[in-house]
């Protein structure tokens, strides 16, 4: 492969500086999607710069509940901080599904994003959890939605010279709960089929207070799915909520077919994914409900 | 082009390399450093034959660009044996046939070890699961992961207080 510059600057402002400066420069952080695809020439950046040698880019921060994952920060690292696996469960378990190990220790949450695959497993669970991302770019800061990011296929929302300097997520709310489950051929080192991510809020008496749904791989991007939350708030996710949230899901999936599995089959999956996955996270909810109590 | 000179650290030796901007640091192990151990099955991450510890973590070196490297630790197979005494690790893969063609073996023993370093105990499914980003194609996987399961016991014995 045509060899790029190499940068590792120590700021995020050297960041924005050199690729705003530069069009055809490439972030990198775990390099996981990146030199696979400089190796097969899918891609020939003229520069490469490394997120991982600027303070405060790798680990999380908790403030005040609220949760600050840097951008240089591994999938597998995310394990370590004991409050987020406590708070957001699915993120993490949707973090450590992406490859294998050695995949981990360097894939970030912010590469999966920014890389835009519609079947990117971390996605659907930020989404769900109500994630944010803060962007630094030639205009200074802006904080926007994780669902704001990707606009297609390898696509991004992000403005020449902008990048992804952290993600955030809020506090886990009192009854709330989360989680993501995928569907590949495989059990291990594959890429999904389907993705469902859900995060509920239950209240003292299990009424679903409110719900996120989004769906991986089934559109070119994220879906977050307004019409299967709203069928699960103010139901007790009896069978007759699930069937209407179920139906939501399905009327929202755009799929493709591919190798993987027809347009057809991901529909079908979307809603029987979503429907485990709405029941693993109101066990975690009601989990918490009765810890409170 | 111009190269990029690298100080690293390498199975506890200071090292120095010229390399290109967009080299992998397995291409700079083996064609630099002359550290062949560590092999090239897919170059895409897929297969772990080029598996490394990379500041205490393991990664696929195919996926590392080589001026990544810089200042950092790396530990390659050429470290795990300590002189002519083979680790446990290596020694089981020895006694239960766990390698054929040898191809996968470098990358299955420096998972295998970075397992054990951290979790001496493991079950068999969380060796499975740790593994799957070793792809062997001779040997069935059986008598590998028969091997790390010994090699646990082993150690677990070796560190038990006399
Ligand atoms: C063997 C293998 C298995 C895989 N399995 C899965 C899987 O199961 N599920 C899955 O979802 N993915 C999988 N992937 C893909 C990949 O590992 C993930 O998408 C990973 O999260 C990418 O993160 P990274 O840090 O390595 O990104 P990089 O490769 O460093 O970057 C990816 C892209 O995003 C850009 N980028 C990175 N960080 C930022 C940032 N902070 N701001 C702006 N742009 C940025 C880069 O410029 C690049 O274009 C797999 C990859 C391999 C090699
Ligand atoms: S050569 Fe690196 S994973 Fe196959
Ligand atoms: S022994 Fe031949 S690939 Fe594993």
């Amino acid at each position: 492969m045509p060899s790029p510059a190499f940068h590792a600057p120590g700021t995020v402002d050297e960041v924005v500086g050199l690729l705003a400066g530069d069009p055809q420069a490439r972030v990198l952080a775990g390099g996981t999607d990146l030199i696979v695809q400089m190796r097969s020439g899918r891609i020939a950046p003229s520069a490469v710069i490394d997120l991982k040698r600027i303070g405060g880019m790798s680990g999380v921060r908790v403030e005040a509940g609220t949760f600050a994952i840097g951008a240089a920060t591994a999938c597998t690292a995310l394990k370590d901080c004991a409050e987020l696996v406590a708070a957001w469960p699915g993120v993490v378990e949707a973090a450590n599904l992406i490859g294998s190990v050695q995949v981990r220790n360097r894939a970030t949450m912010g590469g999966n994003l920014c890389n835009a695959s519609p079947a990117a497993d971390s996605v659907p669970a930020l989404v769900a959890a109500g994630a944010t991302c803060v962007v630094a770019g030639p205009a200074g800061r802006r904080e926007v939605p994780v669902a704001a990011i990707p606009a297609g296929p390898g696509k991004t929302s992000l403005a020449p010279g902008e990048f992804v300097v952290e993600i955030r997520l809020p506090p886990r709310p009192a009854g709330g709960g989360d989680a993501y489950l995928r569907s590949i051929p495989r059990t291990e080192m594959d890429i999904a089929v389907v993705g469902a991510g859900v995060s509920l809020v239950l209240g003292p008496d299990g009424t679903c207070t409110s719900a996120r749904i989004a769906l991986g791989a089934v559109a070119p991007t994220v879906v977050l799915v307004e019409d299967a939350a709203a069928a699960l708030v103010g139901s007790r996710l009896d069978d007759a909520a699930l069937d209407r949230m179920a139906e939501a899901v399905r009327a929202a999936c755009r799929p493709i077919d591919d190798k993987r599995g027809t347009a057809g089959y991901r529909t079908a999956m979307a809603a029987v994914l979503a429907r485990r996955t709405v029941n693993i996270a109101r066990e975690r909810a009601q989990s918490e409900s009765t810890s409170k109590a | 082009m111009s190269k990029l000179l690298v100080s690293t650290t390498v199975n506890g030796d200071a090292q120095e390399f010229l390399c290109d901007p967009g080299a992998t640091l397995l291409e700079a192990l083996r064609e630099q450093l002359g550290l062949t151990g560590s092999k090239e099955g897919c170059g895409s991450g897929d297969c772990g034959a080029c598996t490394v510890v990379l500041d205490g973590n393991m990664v696929c070196s195919c996926l590392v660009l080589a001026a990544e490297a810089e200042g950092r630790q790396v530990a390659t197979i050429e470290g795990v044996a300590e002189g002519s005494m083979l680790h446990p690790v290596q020694q089981k893969f020895l006694e239960h046939g766990a390698l054929q063609c040898g191809f996968c073996t470098p990358g299955f023993i420096v998972a295998a070890k970075a397992l054990l370093d951290h979790n001496p105990a493991p079950s068999e499914s969380e060796v499975r699961y740790w593994l799957a980003g070793n792809l062997c194609r001779c040997t069935g996987y059986d008598k590998i992961v028969r091997a790390v399961m010994d090699a646990a016991a082993q150690l677990r014995q070796e560190r038990m207080p006399a």
